[in-house]
């Protein structure tokens, strides 16, 4: 609901749009329900039953699968009897050479280190208030972070490329899919997943109100 | 222009935003907080009303995404030896490859990844930010611009994957090899300053002038 200036209320139950400064006053919404600003659209609130314990399990569950998806063989290349197996970790490593080595790491954060942080940051925000206790020390700090990572955690474009590279090569060698080609595929979905189980505004107003202060 | 004419039909429903309000609202959580108020007390966050200092991140991350996207075209992308022959492929001429091959959906995906991407994006941002600086009134299409660019840009990464890969795969002594070019490096480099760049912008400026209000 759109605030007006007649309204007189404490600051606690009042809402700014984080994308366009609109005031709202804080709705009561069930479960399930969403609460969108009224001039930009931007989700403000978006209370779920059990969001935080489905957090936790899909982050656990990602970072499992990411921990297969580094080692197993990735993709499998032949041609004219010559194999050639390659798992994630090779593909980081493919401008480890001069110039390139500084790419090398962007690669290895891009796709493995910046998503494996955001899931551990995630768990260790989440386990303590879906077990019900006091959210951890620094909880706040590691959402934080997690939420500025976002953008930079690319799992998703990985596999698009990995879909684009295969098509270059097909015309050369035959090319099998290994396990971990899977494991990525599943970590994307699960991704996905968790992040239409997160709503920013609501995570905060939840840790605020749980926060010990 | 044509988004004026939005505009005007949009100010019907007038918002009491945060800073009208003499309030400020904290952009990462949403908390309002007394103007003047320095970190928020929810999230810790810096308090910015409208973050001004902004539009010089966005201009100067936007010039170096753009000036590194030059190399990223002239140089070779891909270094390709088979049988002792070796060829160099550009990110356009990986494009056309792909077109002779017969792989006409994957090429379309390679150019609008790594040519349509990055160039609308480009614009769109230098747009947007040129409006706010001329205190232009913003609409709910300028909005949906910029969460565009904000949501698109990571997608621009897919070719420098793409020579990863290759280049992982591809090492097939004699018959066929596959090396990164330095172009892959200025290329990475340009979609990280861009989405910088994207992620430095303050929607909340976008929508600052319909207000009439100026800090």
């Amino acid at each position: 609901m759109a605030y007006h200036s007649g309204m007189t209320d404490s600051l606690e139950d009042m809402i700014a749009c984080p994308k366009c400064d609109a005031l709202h006053k804080v709705p009561r919404l069930d479960a399930g329900a969403q609460a969108r600003c009224v001039r930009c659209g931007t989700v403000l609130m978006a209370p779920r039953e059990g969001a935080m314990t489905r957090i936790v399990m899909l982050s656990v569950t990602a970072l499992v699968l990411m921990i297969a998806a580094v080692f197993f063989p990735f993709l499998e290349l032949s041609v004219q009897g010559l194999d050639r197996k390659s798992s994630v970790f090779d593909a980081v490593l493919a401008f480890s050479d001069g110039l390139m080595l500084p790419l090398s790491f962007a690669v290895a954060a891009l796709i493995v280190v910046l998503p494996i942080t955001r899931f551990v940051a995630l768990i260790y925000v989440f386990a303590p208030m879906a077990l019900g206790w006091a959210p951890a020390a620094h909880a706040r700090a590691a959402f934080r972070l997690a939420e500025h990572i976002r953008p930079w955690a690319m799992a998703e474009v990985f596999i698009i490329g990995v879909a684009v590279a295969l098509v270059k090569v097909a015309g050369l060698a035959q090319v099998t899919l290994g396990p971990a080609f899977w494991a990525f595929v599943g970590l994307v979905i699960i991704t996905v997943l968790k992040d239409n189980f997160m709503c920013r505004v609501t995570v905060w107003q939840t840790l605020n109100a749980r926060s010990p202060s | 222009m044509s988004g004026d004419g939005m505009a005007n039909a949009e100010r019907a429903q007038p918002v009491l935003t945060a800073r009208a309000a003499g309030l400020v609202g904290c952009a990462e959580c949403g908390h309002v907080h007394p103007l003047g108020t320095q970190t928020c007390t929810v999230c810790g966050s810096r308090l910015v009303s409208r973050d001004m200092a902004s539009l010089q991140r966005v201009w100067a991350w936007l010039f170096a995404g753009m000036v590194v996207y030059i190399p990223a075209n002239v140089y070779p992308m891909l270094r390709t030896s088979t049988f002792g022959k070796t060829s160099e492929s550009t990110i356009v001429g990986g494009v056309f490859e792909l077109m002779e091959h017969g792989s006409y959906g994957v090429a379309f995906i390679v150019f609008f990844a790594s040519v349509v991407i990055p160039v609308s994006k480009f614009i769109a941002i230098a747009y947007l930010a040129w409006r706010v600086q001329r205190g232009k009134p913003g609409t709910a299409s300028h909005f949906h611009m910029y969460e565009v660019v904000e949501f698109i840009g990571r997608w621009s990464m897919i070719d420098v994957f793409v020579v990863a890969i290759l280049s992982a795969l591809v090492q097939l002594d004699f018959v066929a090899t596959i090396h990164p070019g330095i172009a892959a490096v200025s290329f990475a480099l340009s979609v990280a300053f861009t989405m910088i760049s994207a992620n430095s912008f303050d929607p909340r400026l976008i929508w600052d002038a319909p207000e009439g209000q100026k800090v």
